[in-house]
């Protein structure tokens, strides 16, 4: 299968300029005029749908009637009260079909739901209290670990702190915040965002941070339960799913999330080094986080290839009209079968297969097959819970590959609670589900540390 | 095509909208600019006598909705104060050179004789085709005994009605000032006093708001503030119900009547006219929008008439007035319930809010399977109060629907419960 194909993977595609406009904020904040325009659109329905839409329950008509009555302090403290981490679910919720996708004006005659998500931006991008808007109460002598200082780890430590409890949060990173400082797309997270909700988190005081620190290698689980009161993990997840394609080592296949995080911490993005001829392989909002931004970064021809329909696409309509306003191809029923190499082993392309479903509703080959060129492919199929970080401790129980919790996000490890993308749980992998995790499992620690 | 043209007290004009006394009818341009725009006439700002009127600034303020819609504005502004034969000149060239337009000058003078006297005779030289009295505006001139001093005294609206009818030929408009207890005493001393017509209402005594920072009210002079002379859409619910008075009420009901306070939409108008006003004039929505509104207004008013088949304004003016009553002669059996159409439903809820904390506990709400939610008038809890269809966002989604009470026709003053029944 050997290639005399040239591979074209080079840095510096763009001017400055072009980089600048292409990685500048995508849903910036509405102006306060617009805001002022917006919120008095907001109907402050009865037991509003949209509250119950939301993960962490923000009382949503509440603080856009507070922006429209120019109280943007109150709206800022009513959207924090419930999620700590308001600003970023601002920035990175799919409101679509959170709380806007609820919207009663999505409904005839107007198909136009409050744009709610910018609206809590603005209430928070606005919000420059002359006091921290949280005190502790008197310290309960308590010490709590957290094990992952992504949202799930830094909504527990926010509410465990709140209440008196010591917090240590750690993480094998060596800046927190998780996938808000190393996932997102760069574009939805502007201007350093994660790390100034994690210092406005930090100014509450009572939490100390150690970063650097990864659990089942400097840190044991057992260790942690003998030395603090409690322990709540939020390990997120960390293991990338695999192809299964035997040349799977090939240079030029590329782990999604790792190149997420080198355009999210380059210091100039002109260095990252970008494919002309760019295929990913997925259908979520990683796969097309991944699409954009390459594109973005100056990629030539980016082309998405999904197994199944677009029914069956875990991004969302919003992301996926995202990925066609970028120019990104996307290409369903076909699965990838081989990589194609060159002589110095550099992918060249990808052949696939096309796919459709047998009369038992099985995923099968059409024996139809198709190559695309490719200088680099994407995997953005999916994360897995890596449970090595357990080895060497006693591990809780586990439920469909991730860590298995009660209704009070307990483990079945006697005080060792998780949140967030590692446990096993009805609702989606977003922020927003983390963060109430965090919250939620902080409510069940601070009653089990006050009895 | 309905027939627009007005004839007011023998004053005709080619529509029912004249321009009332106020800033857009300070001066010839703009009275130039607004007939060339279409409208039917003005009343030219009150001319006062010399030396003129020194005003301050600012002047306007407004009341708005949250949403930043204007409610209201509110003025401290006094009579024209531009020098007197200036006005007049003005007025005697536009009149030469607008002859089909009504032009009718506003007037206010000490409360002597003689000095109306003058002052009619120098009006009369204009030309114009009548005169409106301003006993009404409340700020600035009350101090100096005009104004609203002299409308709030019926025995005053008589006595100056008497002198000017006295003075001149020319029709005499007495307009009035809505800072009273009853408008029937105004109206009845104009008509001793022999009015051709009244015009109502002249602004309302108002603050608009308070600044939170400075202390200080709207609009600020200086720091200070005082009441200012409310107008604009707010007003109208006042104006309609002191035409509504004299419209019903045997000694007035003859009695023409200009209709103003906030005339915004072609609509305004026609309910002016149904309460028995002759013609209607408009200034604050002039102010906000331009003069080109005049085109809105007469191409509304008219294809409405049209709908209806009222030639001209005449066929339908007081139509709205035998049903106006006291309430001990409402129909204490007549009964009407809300109705939710469910299919325009949204589901915000809003009528739930509003009946259920602050009415009479008459709609459920009911989550279905799917998670929508579902509204019902409880229809036996109802007692038609239009909450509900008041606070509905949606365009006709609650209606209110007749219920036979299976009884008949009985008022108050017919009630068991009534100790003075007769």
């Amino acid at each position: 299968m050997a290639s005399d194909r040239k591979v074209d993977i080079q840095s510096h595609r763009l001017s400055d300029d072009e980089y600048q406009q292409n990685f500048s904020d995508v849903k910036p904040a509405l102006t306060a005029y617009q805001a002022h325009i917006e919120s008095n659109r907001c109907l402050y329905c009865e037991d509003a749908p949209c509250i119950s839409a939301c993960p962490t329950r923000i009382n949503i008509p509440s603080f856009i009637q507070k922006i429209a009555d120019n109280n943007t302090t109150g709206a800022a403290k009513t959207i924090l009260e419930a999620n700590i981490l308001g600003g970023s679910c601002a920035r990175v919720c799919p409101t679509e079909i959170l709380c806007e996708g609820v919207c009663v004006r999505n409904k005839e005659p107007e198909y136009a739901p409050i744009k709610i998500g910018r609206l809590q931006r603005y209430a928070l991008d606005n919000f420059n209290p002359d006091v921290h808007p949280f005190q502790r109460l008197p310290s309960s002598g308590k010490k709590v670990a957290i094990v992952g200082a992504g949202p799930a780890g830094m909504a527990c430590a926010h509410h465990l702190a709140r209440q008196g409890h010591s917090v240590v949060m750690f993480d094998k990173k060596p800046k927190a915040g998780g996938l808000n400082e190393y996932g997102i797309a760069h574009y939805k997270m502007q201007d350093d965002f994660a790390q100034k909700e994690l210092e406005f988190i930090l100014e509450l005081g009572g939490i100390e941070l150690k970063p650097d620190v990864a659990l089942g290698q400097s840190l044991h689980l057992d260790t942690l339960r003998q030395e603090y009161d409690a322990v709540f993990l939020a390990l997120g997840l960390n293991k990338c799913k695999k192809l299964g394609l035997e040349q799977e080592v090939q240079h030029g296949l590329e782990n999604s999330l790792e190149y997420i995080t080198d355009i999210r911490q380059a210091q100039d993005l002109a260095h990252i080094p970008v494919g002309n001829k760019v295929v990913v392989i997925g259908a979520g909002n990683t796969a097309v986080d991944i699409a954009c931004q390459t594109k973005r970064l100056g990629a030539g021809q980016v082309t998405l290839v999904y197994r199944r329909g677009v029914a069956n696409m875990s991004a969302t309509d919003k992301e996926l009209e995202f990925a066609r306003q970028n120019d990104v191809a996307i290409i369903t029923w076909a699965r990838p079968v081989a990589l194609v190499t060159n002589k110095k082993h550099q992918l060249t392309a990808i052949q696939f297969e096309r796919t459709q479903l047998d009369d038992a509703g099985q995923l099968r080959s059409t024996q139809e097959h198709f190559e695309l060129a490719a200088d680099s492919v994407f995997k953005a199929i999916g994360q897995e819970f890596d449970s090595q970080c357990f080895s060497g401790s006693e591990a809780p129980d586990f439920s469909n590959n991730r860590i298995k919790v009660d209704t009070d996000y307990k483990t079945s490890l006697s005080n060792v609670w998780a949140g967030g993308d590692c446990i096993h749980h009805d609702g989606e992998d977003l922020t927003v589900q983390s963060v109430e995790h965090g919250k939620q499992a902080a409510n069940s620690i601070h009653h089990y540390l006050e009895q | 095509m309905a027939d627009l043209s007005n004839n007011f007290i023998g004053i005709k004009s080619p529509n029912p909208f004249w321009l009332a006394s106020a800033p857009p009818t300070d001066k010839a341009y703009n009275v130039y600019r607004a007939f060339e725009a279409g409208w039917g006439g003005v009343v030219w700002k009150t001319l006062g006598e010399d030396p003129e009127i020194v005003n301050v600034s600012s002047r306007y303020s407004a009341h708005k909705l949250q949403s930043g819609a204007i409610l209201g504005i509110n003025n401290i502004e006094l009579v024209s104060d531009r020098p007197l034969q200036v006005n007049l000149d003005e007025i005697k060239q536009t009149k030469k050179d607008w002859p089909d337009r009504a032009v009718i000058v506003s007037l206010m003078v000490p409360c002597e004789e003689k000095n109306w006297q003058q002052m009619l005779q120098r009006v009369a030289e204009t030309n114009c085709d009548g005169i409106e009295l301003n006993f009404g505006c409340p700020h600035g001139m009350p101090e100096r005994g005009m104004g609203a001093a002299v409308g709030q005294v019926p025995d005053y609206v008589e006595m100056v009605t008497a002198w000017c009818k006295k003075h001149t030929q020319l029709p005499v408009i007495v307009k009035l000032t809505p800072n009273i207890t009853n408008i029937l005493l105004s109206a009845n001393a104009a008509l001793k006093g022999g009015a051709d017509a009244v015009s109502l209402i002249n602004t309302i005594n108002s603050i608009t708001q308070i600044d939170l920072d400075t202390m200080a009210g709207a609009p600020a002079v200086g720091g200070k503030y005082t009441s200012g002379g409310y107008c604009g859409s707010a007003v109208k619910p006042i104006a309609l119900n002191m035409v509504g008075q004299i419209a019903r009420n045997s000694e007035t009901s003859h009695l023409p009547m200009s209709g103003i306070g906030g005339v915004t939409t072609w609509k305004d108008a026609a309910e002016f006219i149904a309460l028995g006003a002759g013609n209607v004039q408009v200034c604050t929505a002039a102010m906000l929008y331009g003069f080109k509104i005049i085109n809105e207004l007469c191409d509304g008013l008219s294809n409405w008439m049209d709908s209806k088949g009222y030639k001209n304004t005449e066929a339908f003016r007081g139509l709205a007035v035998p049903n106006l009553t006291d309430w001990k002669y409402l129909d204490l059996n007549y009964k009407i319930v809300a109705n939710i159409d469910q299919n325009a439903c949204i589901e915000c809820g809003r009528c739930y809010s509003a009946c259920e904390d602050t009415a009479h506990q008459a709609i459920s709400m009911v989550t279905t399977e799917t998670g929508s939610r579902k509204f019902e008038i409880i229809e036996p809890e109802c007692v038609g109060c239009n909450l509900c269809q008041i606070t509905c966002p949606v365009t006709n989604c609650i209606t209110m629907e007749k219920r036979e009470a299976g009884k008949p026709y009985m008022n108050w003053t017919q009630h068991p419960n009534n100790p003075f029944k007769g």
